[in-house]
């Protein structure tokens, strides 16, 4: 049991630390320049972990007039929520911290608490620029968990099961057999409700409101400084993994080889399971340096008048498709 | 989106809700430097906007008084608008030149009309990438970085300074063009408008840049004139005002060249959109001055006209030049027997343009705030002299 909770860890942390050199590096090779280039030799590549350390050593400064149990609670909830929802991640067939029944239905309720956390951490700090953050934030998650459910409820229908195991089972057998390819072109216009309202959930750009540093300077987390700043950052890469990883269970078949049995076993299935997640992530670090940010009002806009009518729509469809066949 | 109602204190059954006093700057990201924003905000919705300036005023004109000669005003004026500094440079020399009545050789009239088209493209370079920079697009920051860092080598490769020049002189220019500045002027002139190109696609036509930008800060025709804005803001409301074209000087009325003015495309005319949209085509227009400028240039002593005192007689003079952010003119007093100027007063274009910004900004959200801010495009360092 100890060892099943540790593994998420250790791959979040091992994780956190290669994502934060390939986003600047993507970052840098997107802007025409090379990014680190001198920490620890080739490319840079000792720089994160420099970083971390630098972090690490940093002051605490928690501000005078801040409410500082709430001020100190909010980045471990932020973190905690994410690293809890990994338990019910399936890494490959036979590893899973926690196989539940109900695994997708505990990974949208556990991620919820992020909200508590950021509003914690907003409202404690004392300064307007964090509430105004935070706010942002809460609206902007709670919104959007409407159509990211919808579209997971839709591929819910076409598996029949909440158990995260058993949805990569269905989809084994060969690129085809993934559910991105089924009812066409239904579960492509679900991935795609679902991916972009997981920006939204994760604080991705084009929906990185709440910390809009140039109206925000750095929203809810203004006022944190050293290891509780890095919490907040180490729980966004971890979130952002996670719905790269629900992403690439739901519509990608999870851990299953792309090519039937060619290449596919447990140790096999870590491989694709991470490599399709670290694509996805990939992907929005990519529109993150492409794509400026959307107003609040926008934001909304696309939740409530866009994704969420068209899940609707789309759940209903693939609904009454799978009732007829 | 339309304007908002404002609404400053409303109340729904118990709960009462009240404006907020929010301080931005003068330390914040998108205030362009060390502008204080005073805001009263309901929610986020921008009530009234207070701006405080002052906080980089250097006594430019105590200064320009205390020199001992006319010539050691000029770096002064370089710190002005620090991002434009060959334009402010030029506005003061050819104020002196016409108070003394000074003739220049043709080419050093080239060369300060190549050296300010240059000047003007790489501070609207500046402008549009910040401005992506304001609204959450990083990436065109760094691409613009890229080409105006092929015009400051120009530049450095000519007078040695890649911000501050001290180049234009009075009655001349500092140094000759170097021989490699003409291959590394074509160079530029056939890679730009394709560097161009790649930012139009990936800021300018973006759907999400274009939402945020358009019937945002709606700044109309007559209000922008009453309050005496110049330069793209003036002409992104539509006005067809350009002091090159207007009030020719230099050797500008050889070129043919056209004034943009906004038109409304994406949404009203004089919005943000159309004063972003003014600064990109008039750096497809200053190219061609440049591309102009560049084959009729005439051989010549860049020195042989510079006086060896500078004493103008005694009288009065204004002169108005057309820089990147608008007109900037030098009001000068010369008492007739003293080496340095009696009194110089400058007409700063930020400084004029921000006075709307209040004007402008109302009823919208703080995320417009930012981009109606950007899209005035200030220097502080003009703002407060």
């Amino acid at each position: 049991m100890l060892i099943a909770s540790v593994i998420p860890l250790l791959f979040i942390l091992v994780y956190a630390v290669v994502i934060l050199w390939v986003e600047i590096k993507v970052a840098s090779h997107v802007q025409d320049r090379l990014g680190y280039m001198y920490t620890g030799g080739f490319h840079g590549w000792a720089q994160p972990i420099a970083d971390l350390l630098k972090l690490l050593t940093k002051e605490h400064i928690t501000p005078v007039n801040s409410d500082k149990i709430l001020f100190t609670l909010a980045p471990v909830i932020v973190f905690a929520s994410s690293y809890a929802a990994y338990a019910a991640l399936p890494f490959t067939s036979t590893f899973i911290a926690a196989n539940l029944n109900v695994g997708v239905f505990y990974i949208i309720a556990i991620t919820s608490f992020v909200v508590i956390g950021i509003l914690m951490a907003g409202w404690s700090s004392n300064n307007k620029y964090s509430m105004l953050g935070a706010m942002r934030s809460v609206a902007q998650i709670v919104s959007y968990e409407v159509p990211t459910a919808l579209s997971i409820l839709t591929v819910i229908i076409v598996a029949g099961t909440l158990n995260l195991q058993e949805i990569c089972q269905m989809q084994s057998g060969g690129l085809f057999n993934w559910f991105i390819f089924k009812y066409p072109p239904f579960m492509f216009i679900t991935f795609l409700i679902y991916f972009t309202a997981s920006l939204a959930e994760v604080n991705r750009t084009p929906f990185d409101i709440p910390e809009a540093e140039s109206e925000l300077v750095a929203g809810y987390h203004t006022e944190y400084t050293g290891m509780k700043f890095a919490m907040f950052y180490l729980a966004e890469y971890a979130n952002m993994f996670l719905v790269s990883g629900i992403s690439a269970i739901l519509f990608f078949g999870g851990w299953n080889s792309p090519f039937g049995d060619f290449m596919s076993g447990p140790a096999w299935g870590v491989f694709w399971f991470v490599l399709k997640g670290l694509f996805f992530v990939f992907l929005q670090i990519m529109l993150r340096w492409t794509l400026p940010r959307l107003r609040v009002d926008q934001l909304m806009y696309v939740s409530w008048k866009v994704l969420t009518p068209i899940s609707f729509v789309n759940i209903f469809i693939v609904g009454l498709w799978a009732l007829l066949k | 989106m339309a304007t908002y109602e404002i609404t400053t204190r409303s109340i729904r059954g118990d709960l009462k809700t009240d404006t907020m006093i929010l301080n931005m700057g003068p330390q914040h990201p998108s205030t362009h430097g060390v502008l204080r924003l005073e805001l009263v905000v309901d929610g986020e919705i921008i009530v009234d906007v207070i701006p405080h300036i002052g906080y980089l005023h250097r006594c430019f004109e105590k200064h320009a008084e205390q020199m001992t000669n006319y010539q050691q005003v000029i770096p002064y004026t370089d710190r002005m608008d620090y991002v434009a500094a060959m334009g402010n440079e030029l506005a003061y020399v050819l104020a002196v030149e016409k108070l003394m009545g000074l003739e220049v050789p043709e080419r050093v009239q080239y060369i300060r009309v190549i050296m300010a088209e240059l000047q003007r493209i790489a501070s609207h370079l500046l402008a549009i990438g910040t401005y992506g920079l304001d609204l959450g697009a990083f990436t065109p920051f760094l691409w613009c970085f890229r080409e105006r860092e092929k015009i400051l080598d120009m530049f450095e490769i000519t007078c040695g300074a890649r911000l501050l020049y001290n180049y234009i002189w009075i009655g001349g220019v500092s140094h000759d063009l170097p021989s490699e500045f003409g291959k590394k002027l074509k160079d530029f002139l056939k890679t730009f408008p394709k560097a161009l190109k790649e930012i139009n696609d990936l800021l300018t036509f973006n759907k999400i840049f274009i939402d945020r930008t358009a019937n945002v800060g709606v700044l109309p025709a007559d209000v922008a004139i009453n309050y005496g804005c110049s330069g793209p803001m003036l002409r992104g409301s539509g006005v067809k005002f350009d002091l090159r074209k207007n009030e020719p000087y230099l050797v500008y009325d050889r070129f043919e060249f056209d004034i943009p003015v906004g038109e409304g495309k994406m949404g009203t005319v004089g919005d943000c959109w159309d004063r972003y949209y003014v600064r990109v085509r008039e750096m497809e227009e200053s190219l061609k001055i440049i591309e102009q400028a560049w084959e009729q240039i005439p051989a010549g002593d860049v020195h042989s006209a510079i006086p060896r005192k500078v004493r103008p007689p005694q009288g009065e003079v204004y002169f108005r030049t057309e820089n990147p952010r608008g007109e900037i003119g030098f009001y000068i007093i010369s008492d007739g027997h003293s080496s340095s100027p009696f009194r110089v007063k400058a007409r700063a274009p930020s400084f004029v343009n921000l006075s709307v910004l209040p004007e402008i900004s109302k009823g919208y959200m703080i995320a417009d705030l930012v981009a109606i801010l950007g899209s005035v495009d200030i220097v502080l360092g003009e703002v407060d002299r």
